[in-house]
């Protein structure tokens, strides 16, 4: 497997994991509270700082593990940009609804979460793309 | 992702030079893994590339690479 593939398994492993916690906490606090009051900044910042976290750490280990793979060339560039391409387009998504969940006042919970949420699906989508152009062939 | 219609000889000129693709991959500044998909059909290399690979075999790019005859579709 390509060294680029693995960082981007990671990537998408990673994102799916951590939110999925993340969310899970936020619905098991939802059940005492409405969700829009269920305190979130916290948890937030906490899956947010071990998404950074854990992927730099696996990272390194995948690069520790396959030194002589950890070199990219022009194939890994292009499969890269396409995932960008594809991932990009859903945070300018996020950045568009959290646009408009501000203009029409709704909640500071529901426009943090839309961005976060955001941000994963750019994540895991892009990640999805560049593993597909690996496994299913790229050409540009 | 839409296929190509390239196809390529190189898998057969490795065998015919005795060159591994990892030697073919040191040779054209790649991975093993670029010159496995581009054997498989899974990556199309850009021009200059594919002239670097029928240079290391020492052959003209028709003899690397195949192009089908007749729909340009």
């Amino acid at each position: 497997m390509a060294y680029e593939e693995k960082r981007a398994w990671i990537m998408l492993v990673v994102s799916v994991v951590v939110y999925a916690v993340y969310a899970a906490s936020l619905l098991a606090a939802a059940a005492a509270r409405p969700l829009d009051a269920v305190p979130y900044v916290g948890s937030l910042l906490v899956a947010i700082g071990v998404s950074i976290v854990a992927t730099i750490v696996l990272n390194i280990a995948v690069s520790v593990a396959s030194p002589k793979g950890s070199r990219t060339d022009q194939r890994d560039r292009e499969i890269a940009r396409f995932g960008d391409r594809i991932g990009q387009s859903f945070v300018v998504v996020g950045g568009v609804l959290a646009m408009l969940m501000a203009m029409f006042q709704l909640g500071y919970f529901w426009v943090a979460n839309v961005i976060y949420l955001a941000f994963t699906l750019s994540a895991v989508l892009g990640s999805a793309a560049r593993i597909i152009g690996y496994r299913k062939g790229y050409h540009a | 992702m839409k296929p190509t219609r390239v196809t390529n000889s190189i898998r057969a000129l490795r065998f015919a030079a005795a060159m591994t693709q990892a030697e073919l991959a040191d040779r054209i500044g790649v991975t093993r893994q670029t010159v496995l998909a581009i054997e498989q059909g899974k990556y199309s290399p850009s021009l200059e590339m594919a002239f670097q690979i029928a240079r290391v075999f020492g052959v003209p790019l028709d003899d690397v690479f195949q192009y089908p005859e007749g729909e340009s579709q």
